[in-house]
């Protein structure tokens, strides 16, 4: 194939918000790596959908079927996509950054001896060579990675890095290459059971007009009111990252980030909150972001439009007077 | 049961990172270090599930000789021993590393391997996944519960938007331990004079072999938007902030 493949996620036939960022990102790196590029989506039944792919511009779309992978397991998936690779050998092999791509993608790239380069938020290609840019430290820092040995190489797109709106489609349908893998069912070792929630969500954080969100600089689980107090001066809902949900300080339902709420207000105050890419990712769409951390060097300063560096238990009740005014 | 819990060594949390005159790795050498926070989780679990079905809980560590302290907190929070595979290598390629792991698991054959779901340093998320691959194990990632059945395990397993799911599988088993799934458990007293005559295995690295990816480079990220800092005491950053608010941004 010597292309590159993007692995899509779907669920009951309809694609994973994320895909259509990795098919995009696969559409750009191969324009600009002179490569073609293929789709792949699997499951039972898929053809539909790999119907509606083909109105995209791609040299081929793969519909992996068997009815093993009706429902999602990392051993039917790394089985029947090493045998794709195995068979038709494509370079690249992109995956959008998601839960279910972080269940099996790291064992499927070690199935081939190669590394998965995970969460990747740019890239660039200079003289032919791909690299691409990944977060460490929480993101604090930013790595440059490139591929040794040979191919395949794989990486995981993270959510936002490349724009759904730019993936390209084509006035005429790419071609849609059905094939079966051998699966076996002793080969699934896990047996998933049903998908639930655990409680209806009271807060709808996704239609406030604005939202003041709490991180673990706030240090006990009291000083939360001094936040509450700040929410309520700005008519705005009160949320929080992860940390503070974990502990139980807030309710899981006012988490924002990749394991919580989507959140786009026109003003967000992220309040002690260091900016780790599972919260931005949640947040990053908002009009107006405002930061106020101890750190200079935080994360969240890189997507604030205002910002202030100090003590938040000094700088919090200040704004509260500030808005009295 | 026999458990098997892979902990790291990792910066804290706080640090002020600075990048290394070689470009490709920060400057370690005036930083304090904890345990990789998504590992407590994974210890936490394993002590949780001990408790509950019996058998012992074994530290894996790689690191170099700083590691010796993780693992003797580890310890000190209630785990029975510990096996320190020694290496310099501070970026490994979670492969190599996986690949280390396994063989020094091999004579362990342990019954259940847990793992905090990514690094804080590196954050490739990868190494339980990769190590459930060599070892041939099944797994389950971003665990938030494990119980014992009949014919081996139930995990509950988060997945995106506030869904979750009920995974089984047979033992042995590999799993990846979602943050802030359990309260963690401070050690005692009593822990930690125990901790001290308990066993810490060292054992050697395997040489590193050609990696699949290079580390090119690190630095500081740019930042894609020009944020104002409002500057001065909290009193006059605060007026500033809201008169921005107010009058350039429009936002209250």
């Amino acid at each position: 194939m010597s292309g590159i493949l993007a692995v899509l996620e779907q669920r009951e036939g309809k694609l994973h918000a994320m895909s259509p960022e990795a098919l995009a990102a696969a559409q750009q790196i191969g324009a600009e790596l002179s490569l073609p590029v293929y789709v792949v989506v699997l499951g039972n039944d898929i053809q539909p959908l790999a119907g509606t792919l083909a109105g995209y511009r791609l040299t081929k779309v793969h519909a992996v079927e068997h009815e093993l992978l009706a429902e999602y397991t990392p051993d039917g998936y790394t089985a029947a996509l090493k045998q794709l690779i195995d068979l038709h050998k494509p370079s690249y092999v992109l995956f959008p950054h998601t839960y279910q791509v972080r269940d099996f993608a790291p064992g499927l790239a070690a199935a081939h001896s190669r590394v998965l380069v995970s969460d990747v938020i740019a890239h660039r290609v200079e003289n032919g060579a791909l690299t691409l840019v990944r977060q460490l430290f929480q993101g604090k820092m930013n790595a440059d990675v490139r591929f040794e040995g040979t191919a395949p190489y794989f990486a995981s797109i993270q959510a936002g890095a490349f724009r759904a709106e730019n993936a390209h489609k084509s006035e005429s349908p790419a071609a849609v290459e059905v094939t079966v893998p051998h699966l076996t069912p002793q080969q699934i070792r896990t047996k998933p059971l049903e998908r639930f929630r655990e409680s209806q969500r009271a807060v709808d954080l996704g239609a406030a007009d604005r939202i003041v969100s709490v991180g673990r600089g706030i240090r006990e689980a009291e000083n939360i009111a001094l936040v509450e107090q700040l929410a309520q001066a700005l008519g705005a809902e009160l949320a929080a990252s992860r940390p503070i949900c974990d502990n139980g300080w807030l309710p899981m339902e006012r988490q924002v980030g990749s394991s919580g709420q989507t959140v786009a207000p026109k003003l967000y105050v992220a309040v002690g909150i260091s900016g780790a890419i599972q919260h931005l990712v949640g947040m990053k769409g908002s009009k107006t972001i405002v930061a106020i951390n101890k750190d200079p060097e935080a994360p969240i300063f890189e997507v604030a439009d205002y910002g202030i560096v100090g003590d938040l238990f000094q700088i919090v009740p200040a704004i509260i007077e500030a808005l009295k005014k | 049961m026999k458990i098997v819990v892979a902990i790291k060594q990792v910066p804290a949390r706080d640090s002020l990172l600075k990048v290394d005159p070689s470009g490709t790795w920060i400057d370690d050498a005036d930083l304090s270090w904890e345990i990789n926070e998504p590992d407590a989780y994974a210890l936490e679990a394993a002590l949780q599930l001990r408790e509950a079905a019996g058998g012992e809980v074994i530290v894996l560590c790689a690191g170099p000789d700083r590691a010796t302290q993780t693992i003797r907190e580890a310890l000190a929070k209630g785990a029975d021993r510990a096996i320190h595979i020694e290496t310099e290598e501070t970026a490994a390629d979670p492969l190599a590393l996986a690949r280390t792991m396994a063989s020094a698991l091999a004579s362990e054959k342990p019954d259940a391997v847990l793992t905090g779901l990514q690094s804080d340093d590196l954050g490739y998320g990868q190494t339980g996944v990769i190590l459930a691959e060599v070892m041939g194990y099944p797994h389950a990632t971003l665990v938030m519960s494990v119980e014992t059945t009949a014919n081996g395990i139930r995990v509950k397993r988060e997945l995106e938007d506030g869904w979750f799911q009920n995974v089984e599988m047979p033992l042995p088993a590999l799993l990846t331990i979602q943050s802030g799934a359990a309260k963690l458990r401070y050690a005692t007293l009593m822990g930690i004079k125990k901790a001290k005559s308990k066993e810490i295995k060292k054992i050697d690295a395997q040489p590193a072999v050609a990696s699949s990816l290079k580390l090119e480079r690190i630095y500081l990220p740019q930042k894609s938007k020009r944020s104002q800092i409002f500057e001065g005491t909290p009193q006059e950053a605060a007026a500033q902030l809201v008169d921005k608010l107010r009058f350039e941004a429009r936002v209250i």
